[in-house]
């Protein structure tokens, strides 16, 4: 059965393993199943799918990461292959780390076994035609098998992967029992037929107590329902779909009154019509949103511009995907944060969250109308693929600590007491006017929202002065803007020779690498949580003598903003980036900075 | 000083308003422009319905036709939006507070080229406002090009020879099931006013293809979007009155002659049959008409369709009747208790 001889030393609670299928088999629920089972014995976990664009018949990835150290991000090395491809199996074989193991359907023809490698053969077909599940489910309940099997071997418990199941079909006992016969079939072969062999194996433990799992884009949404989102229009677009998906899901539940929606969710005909129903609904007062990746945001560019010029709140949430163009839609990338800043034509400046957490899809979700309609601006979330539909674990979401802040709004006795009213006037030299909603009686209030030039009271004009007058102001309310979005994250003892700034999912890397760098490279980090920086930002790079800005792009987009920003500084700062479309590791993170700073 | 004021009281309507209450300001299109009589009667509409101005809000594209809305209803709230996108913002805007009236107001190049995509999908959606097409055939902001409704063979200074049909966008809407479809022609202020007044009261999106001649760079005799040939071609189906239900009904028809069309408020449109036996509600008929007078070179105005049994789109939302923009921070909120209940479905 083994073709290595020698029993390595037991490794608890850490590995990397992947899970190589054909897109479209259900592996999905069988995947998910083995996550939540090791999160529910309390070892830290994460799931991440690289899946191809495509519905069915594609190679696809699973990779699940235990750590008991809690490092979730994805990591370089396959310590447990469980193939069920054919097509992928010679490389998904070549790609396991010496001393691993290798499940394999034994119906697929076998490369060349490797020294140091142990494998298990699993009888998938005997197994299915053993439990004679209904024609249509065969192939869905064939990747129950190998759930059964490497639960088994890695000692994974059977009633957490019941308990994973229950969570999955929303505690419906028959699909769970009609999968868990298929499992507990698997997993007493695996006890009477396979000897183990490999040192890899998990214990249960206690540090996911009181944690959740969760997607960033579904974590997103439930911040925007925190949020008092009452108006969403989408477009449906991978990766962003799923934010989407989850407001539709949990709005029934927590937004009624007699029955009937205090919301509405409209699925539009292209993104273009998604950003300007967002805008109309903006305008009128509804705490409005789109959700939507690259190729919509520029389809968007037209309406963002109209936004920022005319001073309409409203949040963006760009999952991002890999560009240029249609790129690769399902894999994930860094790459919007130079359009989406200055998105629009002439001098347009957006505000940009950045979570880095689902925690902070979650708080960014409830906080960017707050900043919305505080500044009457496009506000744009940044988070991406990786974060947005993979699964990572999470302290439960606090709930939002602020009252919400519905910004400069005039009411009709308002207006009445004050006795008069300009649209764009500023009054309290932050940039940021006062507005009226439509639907206002007070005779003052009615006001045109226009694209064109205007003067203070919303009238057309082509005066110079006024224009002018006007990009002032909307310049210096972009600089408001600095101290009404969350601050960056500064991390080490400030004292370091080497500042790192990073920003969004790279975040559990960058963390697990700081750990792998102690002995090292000293380090101080500071991670971006918002666009425009704030005064942070600008002392963290004074203090520093070697700087490096670390993102999953090409050309180093944030860097170059910093060094816009920042011009004094901007041959201190270097750029580091990786942009293959998959996230990024701790130990090339760690490699890169000792070869591009020194050890 | 108090007998002056007196005499000078203006003439006011149900709520107490003047027809100044109604007006914009002063234009900027050319004189004579046809879309510079469509605002007067959108005034005149809004006035004798007496919907207060900031009930309505007025919306609008870009181009000539979409300049207008500055020139009407100065006491209402507007947005001038972008090319051909203002069907997406009426529908944000409509959704987030339903109480409002909308009318749009746009032109043949804003729907019927650039805006055709947002156009079918707004009526498609039956979002309640009423639609102005201000349709002239020809993109007069850029001086003189083709619009996608211009006259087969047509010939223009700048523009040349036209070798495509034109768009019908009555058609269009029809084929977008909407459930109001009329044409008129500005220069038929009496119809176009009962129009707007009727499409006001639709539940639903109401479409008005209205011909307005360009008289700078598209009023030349053989066009079908001239004074002259709309004077000469124009065939009306109905004489249209609108009869609000808080108003005397005063209407010169005779039994037998007409068809009631009632009106989701309880009012009703009467049309009175200039034409054999035309029949708004049926829907091949009108499909019919619109083949033939285009055909026929006929300019066939009047309401071409209607069906009022469609959901509106904040019904097939299921939405409340209340505004959305006046839900209180406790209501747009869940509770903190309900967070911790659904955070447990993640553990």
């Amino acid at each position: 059965m083994s073709e290595s001889s020698t029993k390595a030393k037991e490794l608890v609670n850490d590995f990397s393993m992947v899970v190589a299928t054909v897109n479209g088999s259900g592996s999905q629920t069988s995947n998910l199943a083995l996550v939540r089972a090791l999160f529910r014995m309390g070892i830290p976990v994460s799931g991440k799918n690289l899946f191809p664009s495509n519905i069915q018949g594609l190679p696809t990835w699973y990779t699940i990461r235990a750590s008991g150290d809690g490092h979730t991000a994805r990591r370089e090395s396959v310590e447990i292959l469980v193939a069920m491809n054919v097509t992928t199996f010679t490389e998904d074989h070549a790609g396991i780390s010496e001393g691993g193991a290798c499940f394999y359907a034994d119906h697929l023809p076998k490369p060349q076994a490797r020294a140091g490698i142990v494998y298990y053969p699993m009888p998938i077909k005997d197994l299915v035609k053993e439990v004679s599940p209904p024609k249509d489910l065969k192939e869905y309940v064939a990747n129950m098998a190998y759930v059964g099997i490497v639960s088994e071997m890695l000692g994974i418990d059977l009633e957490a992967v019941r308990g994973a199941l229950m969570t999955h079909f929303h505690d419906r006992e028959k699909p769970v029992e009609l999968n868990m016969g298929m499992i507990r079939l698997a997993a007493e072969w695996a006890k009477q037929n396979l000897e183990k062999q490999d040192p890899y194996r998990v214990e249960a433990d206690n540090k996911t107590k009181g944690k959740i799992l969760i997607e960033g884009n579904t974590a997103g949404a439930l911040g925007a329902i925190y949020g008092g989102v009452s108006f969403a229009s989408w477009y449906p677009i991978t990766p962003a779909s799923s934010f989407a998906d989850a407001v539709r899901q949990y709005l029934p539940q927590l937004r009624k009154e007699n029955g009937k929606n205090t919301y509405a969710v409209i699925q539009a005909e292209d993104e273009l019509s998604a950003i300007g129903m967002a805008i109309g609904a903006g305008w009128a007062g509804a705490r409005s949103m789109t959700s939507t990746s690259g190729p919509g945001i520029s389809l968007m560019a037209e309406f963002v511009g109209l936004a920022f010029f005319a001073e309409i709140p409203i949040v963006i949430w760009d999952v991002q995907r890999m560009g240029p163009s249609t790129g690769l839609p399902t894999r994930t990338s860094q790459g919007d944060v130079m359009f989406v800043r200055y998105l629009g034509h002439g001098d347009t400046k957006n505000v940009i969250l950045l979570p880095g957490s689902v925690a902070e899809c979650f708080e960014f979700g409830w906080r960017a109308f707050d900043v919305a309609e505080r500044l009457q601006s496009p506000v744009f979330v940044l988070s991406d693929l990786d974060l947005g539909m993979n699964l990572w674990m999470s302290d439960p979401f606090d709930y939002p600590d602020e009252p919400m802040d519905r910004g400069k709004v005039l009411t009709a006795e308002q207006l009445e007491e004050i006795g008069e009213f300009a649209r764009y006037r500023d009054v309290d030299g932050d940039g940021i006017a006062y507005r009226t909603l439509p639907g206002n009686e007070h005779p003052l209030a009615p006001w045109f929202v226009r694209g064109t030039g205007h003067n203070e009271h919303a009238a057309y004009s082509e005066r110079p002065d006024d224009w002018e007058r006007n990009m002032e102001r909307l310049m210096r309310k972009a600089d408001s803007a600095r101290d009404l979005i969350p601050a960056p994250v500064l991390s080490g003892s400030g004292e370091a020779r080497v500042g790192l700034i990073y920003y969004g999912s790279t975040e559990s890397a960058v963390r697990e690498a700081c750990d792998r760098l102690t002995e090292q490279l000293e380090l101080d980090t500071l991670r971006l949580r918002a666009v425009p920086f704030n005064s942070d930002v600008k002392q963290f790079i004074e203090d520093h003598e070697v700087l490096c800005v670390l993102e999953m792009n090409t050309d180093g987009q944030m860097h170059k903003l910093l060094q816009l920003e920042v011009p004094e500084r901007a041959t201190r700062l270097r750029s580091l980036t990786q942009n293959n479309g998959l996230p990024l590791t701790a130990r090339w993170i760690a490699e890169s900075l000792v070869d591009l700073v020194g050890g | 000083m108090a007998t002056t004021v007196e005499t000078r009281k203006a003439k006011v309507n149900d709520v107490g308003l003047a027809k100044a209450d109604y007006k914009g300001r002063p234009s900027t299109l050319c004189a004579g422009c046809g879309h510079n009589s469509i605002s007067s009667q959108i005034v005149n509409a809004a006035y004798e319905l007496s919907i207060r101005p900031h009930e309505i809000i007025k919306l609008s594209g870009i181009g000539c036709s979409s300049k207008s809305p500055a020139y009407f209803l100065g006491k209402s709230h507007g947005f001038n939006s972008l090319h051909g996108r203002m069907p997406s913002v009426a529908t944000g805007a409509l959704v987030a507070n339903r109480s409002l009236k909308g009318i749009g107001v746009s032109g043949d190049g804003d729907t019927a080229s650039i805006g055709m995509g947002q156009f079918v999908h707004l009526v498609r959606r039956n979002l309640p406002m009423v639609y102005v097409i201000e349709n002239n055939g020809v993109y007069g902001l850029t001086k003189g090009q083709f619009s996608a409704t211009a006259d087969h063979e047509q010939t223009l200074k700048y523009a040349g020879t036209n070798p495509f049909m034109p768009v019908d966008l009555c058609m269009e809407a029809l084929t977008a099931n909407c459930g109001f479809i009329a044409r008129s022609f500005a220069g038929d202020p009496k119809q176009v006013t009962e129009l707007i007044k009727a499409a006001f009261s639709f539940d639903g999106t109401a479409v008005l293809d209205i011909i307005s001649p360009c008289v700078t760079f598209n009023d030349r005799d053989e066009s079908t979007k001239s004074y002259s040939w709309g004077r000469e071609h124009q065939d009306p189906l109905h004489d249209v009155t609108y009869v609000p239900r808080y108003e005397e009904i005063q209407v010169d028809y005779e039994p037998g002659e007409t068809t009631i069309v009632r009106l989701h408020d309880g009012s009703a449109l009467m049309l009175k049959k200039l034409d054999e036996e035309y029949d708004p509600t049926d829907r091949s008929a009108a499909i019919q008409l619109l083949d033939e007078a285009r055909a026929n070179q006929v300019l066939a105005t009047g309401l071409i369709y209607f069906n009022s049994d469609q959901a509106s789109l904040q019904d097939s939302e299921q939405m409340i009747k209340r505004p959305l923009s006046e839900l209180t921070p406790d209501e747009l909120r869940p509770s903190q208790e309900s967070l911790q209940e659904v955070l447990e479905g993640f553990k």
